[in-house]
């Protein structure tokens, strides 16, 4: 995984999701209109284990790396079925529960909702992506196989 | 290329005794091209001043670059003399809305009952155009770019560029908001884009900084937060735009001074705009009238 070069000027949807994401005790991701994660709030940072700063803005292919998502029975979930594939590739919002499993390899039980981020002409400037963390689970996470 | 400011001052028209100096009328400024077009910014009470010299004549389309419909932006439209030739090619740029176009939304205002006559009833001839903020137009010799800017609802700043030298309008803007906007990565301030590098910004510096703090979120910046956002966006002069109704000539001066004190950088690169005000940009620099 490596970090997106040259990140570019922001919408000023995204730059006002970010200062409200900035602003919450709530875990919060922001995706850009290319599906790369631009920004997560320091409430995310226990979800991932590593803080923004160190990571920077992260190509969407590479997301799996930095958080795995698998639904509650441990399998797996494809990018595009996540609920940030699913805003992103679908344009409609949508709330799972799942299980998340960050860089400290902890795995918790999350519920998560995404919803794209439209503005004029419906132009699509990203998704805002929403964790609510629930329980820790003992164990190590099961191998991933398709993220 | 050369601006000439028609209105400068935010929020309500401040006709009196304690406004002579930087003026009452609320924000126009004219942009005079040297291919002969004139691109008027934004349709303040300073524009029924402007229609009444400017030379329509020619048989040049002239072009209004709204910022936003708020009604310091918008009010003087209705009162400007080139609308009321008819057959005169006006075209109307102003920020993209979700909801409504930009002639359903300018219509609001010029239509009974808050205007006699309506939209659709002007004799010029009304091209009405999405700011362009995917791909600059070349409008004359000039080249124009929009960018979406903070404030309150949809608003843009606009990049004018003509013969490698740039102006920068936006007068209503509060980057600031949320954020300590010298940490900033450029990329996540609201209008760095488009400012960058200019040779001249007119940026919102409504407010003192004392007075901020009971107006964040309003849309608008404090002389400070506007020198911060020069400084990062690197333009080499800054004026100071959108002075508040409340603020009289002798209120203003102690801002200047404020803003020069923070600036690092010689302080005529900080100036107020004033009413009748001219800048003239060609291959020799910048010279302020």
């Amino acid at each position: 995984m490596s970090a997106v070069s040259g990140a570019g000027p922001k919408s000023v949807a995204l730059i006002l999701a970010r200062e409200l994401a900035a602003n919450l005790a709530t875990p919060m991701f922001l995706m850009d209109d290319v599906g790369t994660l631009v920004y997560y709030n320091d409430a995310a940072e226990r979800l991932i284990g590593k803080p923004f700063a160190e990571l920077g803005e992260i190509a969407s292919s590479d997301f799996g790396a930095v958080l795995q998502l698998s639904e509650p029975d441990g399998t797996p979930l494809r990018r595009r079925n996540t609920p940030a594939g699913v805003a992103f590739f679908q344009h409609r919002a949508t709330h799972r529960e799942l299980l998340a499993t960050g860089y400290d390899g902890v795995r918790r039980h999350v519920q998560v909702t995404a919803y794209p981020l439209f503005g004029a002409a419906n132009e699509m400037h990203g998704v805002v992506n929403v964790f609510w963390e629930g329980e820790e689970l003992e164990g190590d996470a099961p191998e991933d196989e398709e993220r | 290329m050369r601006a000439r400011v028609w209105g400068c001052r935010g929020s309500v028209a401040t006709p009196g005794s304690e406004t002579v100096r930087y003026g009452g009328n609320t924000s126009c400024v004219e942009v005079g091209l040297a291919s002969g077009h004139t691109l008027v910014l934004d349709a303040g009470t300073g524009l029924r001043a402007l229609g009444t010299e400017l030379d329509v004549d020619d048989g040049r389309e002239l072009h209004l670059l709204l910022t936003h419909l708020h009604m310091d932006h918008l009010q003087g439209l209705g009162f400007f003399r080139p609308l009321y030739r008819p057959g005169l090619d006006v075209h109307i740029w102003g920020p993209a809305s979700p909801i409504e176009s930009l002639a359903e939304r300018i219509a609001l205002y010029l239509s009974p009952p808050l205007f006699p006559v309506r939209l659709n009833d002007i004799p010029a001839s009304l091209t009405f155009h999405d700011a362009p903020e995917d791909e600059p137009v070349a409008i004359g010799s000039a080249t124009v770019r929009a960018a979406k800017v903070k404030h309150q609802g949809p608003t843009v700043g606009y990049r004018i560029e003509e013969n490698d030298r740039t102006v920068v309008y936006m007068p209503d803007h509060e980057p600031s908001l949320g954020v300590e906007l010298r940490s900033q990565p450029p990329e996540w301030i609201s209008g760095h884009d488009i400012a960058h590098r200019a040779d001249v910004l007119f940026h919102d510096a409504q407010y003192r900084e004392d007075e901020y703090e009971s107006h964040i979120g309003w849309g608008h910046s404090c002389v400070e937060h506007a020198i911060d956002f020069a400084q990062k966006t690197e333009v080499d002069m800054i004026v100071l735009f959108h002075h508040d109704p409340y603020h009289t000539d002798e209120d203003l001066e102690p801002l200047l001074t404020a803003a020069r004190d923070r600036w690092e950088g010689p302080g005529e690169q900080v100036c107020l705009a004033h009413e009748g005000m001219t800048i003239t940009l060609d291959a020799e620099g910048v010279t302020r009238g």
